[in-house]
């Protein structure tokens, strides 16, 4: 309980501080946002209207105190270009890019793991050697170019699946293979090197030595410890998924946070803008978390410190 | 080759086994070859061997659980009718873990950490368990009554705990009840007690001598230590650089080992009685495996070589009725070893050097010296408590003087070492070399004196950084401090250092790995007195080694310190080594000292408790100078909350009421003897308390 109240509170200092530097981001990048909304041209009257209208004309530590406090309440201002708040904007787009992420997640996961364990338990042999190729070639592919390989290859050619948009459940296929390929293939090596060095260990030879099956050994002595570093990776990953999420869901016109995001910077719609990036950013800072407490779940040692 | 005797009644049987290993592009190297054992029930049969000789390699062999390069090249291994090594492998999971069982020599690795205890010997229980006993409630009964057995107190408790909540001895004994769930026939043990403490060892050793004493289990025991062999083996089978040399009894191999390697390795073990002469090393080391002709695989080695041990294998000779060797010199009858005893060795020590007379001037004088490492918890690293690794140590070393400190793992004395270096800053107390007060020097103060004090790990194989150059080790002090900044000069004064240790000067341009373990323990001896230092503190600089090197590293440090009149503070957990080569004796028990005196006194009239149990736990070879045992129960408690009074009282067979009220004050019990304990004064009303223990 003691370190799970420890980790806790470290991530509110952490997701302050996250807060913090999503509100100087705005102040400190170049360039005057009312200039950019109205214009160049637009009258001294109407860019003070707006200026105040915003709360841009305040110090800034009010404002800062002001976005605070706003915050607390779960409201992060009103869309420049739209006629709703941005909480309504994220609350709209954030169901298809949960849903994108976790697909492309059980994907990788689904493709990773028998893969990596396959070439573990065959290491240096061909099977082990082809798994490896593979996930060679899945890391090198970028997103932006397999994402409109798949399109060419799957609706252009084939017909098989929609281009673009999310009108059916078909439509999710492509974003998440575009999006899990890549961490499918470093997933895979990760479990395969976990694994390997698991499989040396002493307490395996114990395990065989009692007379378990390989399969025993492999699901019941090795994997319980290897999932450990494969875990600490799969949530530093998070944070490139919802990197690649921008790319992939602006090539397949999906509407979730990423494309939410680039409309916003387009649109230099700054509250979304703000939005967005603070959104990203607090889920990166709980699925790290939770890395951590599921560290305290799996490793007794940590648990007991 | 003629096999030694192979019963039809045997229970275990192993014969003609070899075993090599697969190589790219290159023939296979024998590993193992033709070794022949045999076990019979409730019978101990000690396999005997250095490192890299095969023994375990023969273990893991026995359980078919090689790694994938090693294949068995040939033999059988019989248990009862059964071929083992004609098995399928699923019919030899059945085996292994079932009438087969073994367990390892590191009980700290070879458990799963993730896994509760319970839940480690309930699948050993499930998997050798009829359908019938496999239902949850029956194998919890089952591992219960398996924790009960090697004797775990509070088992229903144990049994949810992890892996890192136990001591390491708890470990072992965890391990022993798992082999123990299938009901073996034979217990195959490699080197089960050599990460383990004596007083710990010997609890595991009297619990595996217990264990076969009600089961009829037989127990091969794999060692390199000729003491363990010397007090739980029946027979015993010693193994060099992969063949077994001789086979015998045990009472016959100690009274009279046959095979020139026995011999030496018998007496290579060090003892009081040769303190005053040179260990008996082996020289030169074990010829690779790969590069091993025809003949006697010793005899580059051996002291008693002769024309044909080069050129033919020597076959199994009888020396006794259970007494067989594979040498030449049996061929023709009984051999008369004092052909080769009258040659006294080249320089031995007649004169006892002269600290062992009267004690002058204190070089180095360690006072009430504390070393407490805090404990922090929570977000902003408050702390909470301290490890009390050291706490109030009071020590003298005089100029030439060896002191030896001894303790079990976790008292110390390794801290102890660090702090007087000021490696490790102390909380508190004084360390003073030369009227110099070295807790309070900082800077470039502190680093002129590191000149005067010096320090050898305890592993060589870590000691040294792997890519510098041999010369560039040694002389990295001589550059740092300035004494030597010519690099010509420099280079000069390295050779002479390594010439000094009995290393080559073609080592110079050489990487440590090209070394082996006990020629990298030399290069760091050279490092250690390359800047002339009067101390030299020798953190268990033999433990890494095999005991015919440490032969070898023992007479280095014994002539170096006759030669350049050096101190040695020796911290060692292996007292055979202290009686060898130390004037003092300061045994530390949980951050203290709890007698301090003449090696002779407290070796051989030992008065602390505490001493007496350490001392009674030590494996020895000769049965007349094994003491009445000493047992104690329960392990090292934690330094974080030492017990009350007297930190030994908890485990103390005199423990009394007062003792855990208050600590013992410092009784000199003779002029040079110092205990801190009550119960001297109980049964000596003549001691007077002494003033501190300085």
């Amino acid at each position: 309980m003691r370190v799970l109240f420890t980790r806790l509170s470290a991530t509110v200092i952490v997701i302050f501080g996250v807060c913090t530097l999503v509100f100087l981001l705005l102040h400190v990048i170049p360039g005057d946002p009312i200039e950019a909304l109205l214009g160049e041209r637009a009258q001294a009257v109407d860019q003070a209207a707006l200026r105040a209208q915003l709360g841009l004309d305040q110090p800034l530590t009010i404002q800062y105190v002001q976005y605070l406090t706003r915050l607390a309440q779960g409201d992060l201002g009103q869309s420049l270009q739209e006629q709703s708040s941005v909480t309504t904007l994220l609350a709209a787009r954030l169901p298809a890019t949960v849903l994108l992420a976790i697909a492309a997640l059980t994907l990788a996961i689904g493709i990773a793991l028998p893969l990596g364990v396959l070439a573990a338990q065959q290491h240096k042999r061909l099977l082990d050697m082809s798994a490896m190729t593979f996930s060679l070639i899945g890391l090198s592919m970028p997103n932006f170019w397999l994402g409109p390989m798949l399109i060419l290859i799957f609706s252009l050619t084939l017909g098989w699946l929609p281009i673009s948009g999310n009108d059916s459940p078909a439509s999710l296929i492509l974003p998440a293979m575009t999006l899990g390929t890549g961490l499918a293939a470093l997933l895979a090596r990760m479990v395969r090197a976990s694994l390997l060095e698991v499989l040396n260990e002493d307490y395996v030879r114990t395990a065989r030595a009692k007379g378990a099956t390989e399969w025993q050994v492999l699901w019941h002595h090795a994997l319980r410890n290897a999932w450990l570093p494969i875990i600490t990776v799969l949530g530093l990953q998070l944070g490139g998924v919802l990197g690649g999420a921008v790319i992939t869901e602006t090539i397949f016109a999906w509407p979730g946070i990423g494309s939410l995001l680039v409309e916003a910077i387009k649109a230099r719609d700054y509250p979304v803008v703000q939005g967005c990036v603070l959104l990203i950013s607090l889920i990166y800072v709980s699925v790290n978390t939770l890395t951590d407490l599921a560290y305290l779940w799996l490793d007794p040692r940590v648990r007991f410190n | 080759m003629t096999t030694p005797l192979l019963a039809i009644e045997n229970l275990f049987a192993v014969q003609n086994l070899s075993i090599h290993f697969e190589r790219h592009a290159q023939p296979p190297i024998a590993v193992v070859s033709g070794v022949d054992l045999h076990l019979q029930r409730g019978e101990t049969l000690a396999l005997l061997g250095e490192s890299g000789c095969g023994k375990s390699l023969t273990a893991l062999a026995l359980m078919r659980l090689l790694p994938p390069a090693a294949r068995i090249s040939g033999g059988r291994v019989q248990l009862e009718a059964t071929n083992l090594l004609a098995l399928p492998e699923a019919q030899m999971r059945q085996v292994r873990g079932g009438r087969l069982a073994m367990i390892f020599q590191e009980p700290q690795t070879s458990l799963n950490p993730v896994l509760t205890i319970g839940a480690q010997i309930a699948e050993a229980v499930r998997l050798h368990a009829k359908p019938a006993d496999r239902q949850p409630a029956r194998v919890t009964r089952r591992v219960l009554q398996l924790l009960d057995s090697v004797g775990i107190s509070a088992p229903a408790r144990r049994m949810r705990d992890y892996p890192h909540q136990l001591s390491g001895g708890m470990k072992q004994r965890v391990m022993i009840a798992m082999a123990l769930a299938g009901d073996p026939q034979v217990l195959i043990a490699d080197e089960p007690t050599t990460a383990l403490d004596v007083t710990i060892q010997a609890q595991v050793l009297q619990l595996i001598k217990d264990l076969q004493r009600d089961t009829g289990l037989a127990v091969l025991l794999i060692t390199h230590d000729l003491g363990v062999v010397a007090e739980t083996a029946d027979r015993l089978a010693v193994m060099y650089a992969g063949q077994l040399v001789e086979v015998a009894d045990c009472a016959q191999f100690f009274a009279a080992p046959a095979h020139p390697y026995s011999r030496k390795l018998l007496a290579s073990v060090p003892t009081a009685a040769q303190r005053h002469g040179k260990l008996a090393a082996i020289p030169g080391r074990v010829p690779p495996l790969d590069q091993v002709s025809g003949g006697c695989r010793f005899a580059e080695r051996c002291f008693a070589v002769q024309p044909r041990c080069q050129s033919t294998v020597p076959n199994w000779q009888q020396v006794q009725n259970a007494q067989q060797v594979r040498c030449h010199l049996w061929q023709n009858g009984a051999v008369d070893w004092t052909r080769w005893d009258t040659a006294p060795p080249a320089s031995v020590v007649t004169t006892p050097p002269v600290a062992e007379i009267t004690p002058p001037a204190h070089l180095l004088e360690v006072i009430d010296l504390k070393v407490h490492f805090p404990i922090q918890r929570g977000l902003f690293k408050r702390t909470v408590g301290a490890v009390r690794a050291v706490d109030g140590v009071n020590l003298t070393l005089a100029a030439g003087e060896t002191l030896a400190l001894v303790g079990e793992s976790g008292c110390g004395k390794t801290t102890v070492g660090k702090a007087i270096l000021q490696l490790e800053r102390p909380t508190g107390g004084q360390v003073r070399y030369a009227g110099v007060e070295l807790t309070q020097l900082r800077g470039e103060a502190l680093r002129q004196q590191r000149r005067a004090l010096q320090i050898v790990f305890q592993d060589p194989f870590a000691a040294m950084n792997p890519r510098l150059l041999v010369e560039d080790i040694v002389g990295e002090g001589l550059q740092a401090l300035g004494i030597e900044p010519q690099r010509a000069r420099r280079r000069q004064r390295v050779t002479e250092l390594l010439d000094l240790v009995g290393i080559d000067a073609t080592a110079l341009q050489r990487y440590p790995h090209e070394f082996s373990g006990g020629q990298r323990q030399r290069i760091c001896i050279a490092r250690a007195l390359a800047v002339m230092p009067q101390v030299l503190i020798c953190d268990e600089p033999t433990s890494a080694l095999d005991v015919s090197v440490q032969a070898q590293i023992l007479n280095l440090l014994k002539e170096l310190q006759q030669q350049l009149g050096i101190s040695y503070l020796f911290i060692t957990h292996n007292l055979a080594v202290v009686s060898y080569l130390a004037q003092r004796v300061a045994v530390m028990y949980l951050g203290r000292i709890v007698e301090l005196g003449m090696a002779a006194e407290v070796l051989t009239a030992p008065r602390h408790p505490y001493t007496q149990a350490l001392l009674s736990a030590v494996p020895v070879i000769d049965p007349s100078a094994r003491r009445q045992p000493v047992r104690l129960s329960g392990d090292l408690p934690s330094p974080i909350t030492p017990p009350s009074g007297c930190h030994f009282h908890p485990r103390c067979p005199l423990a009394r009421p007062q003792c855990a009220q208050m600590e013992p004050p410092v009784v000199a019990v003779s002029a040079t003897q110092q205990v801190r304990c009550f119960a001297v004064q109980w049964s000596n009303h003549c001691v007077k308390p002494a003033n501190d223990a300085k």
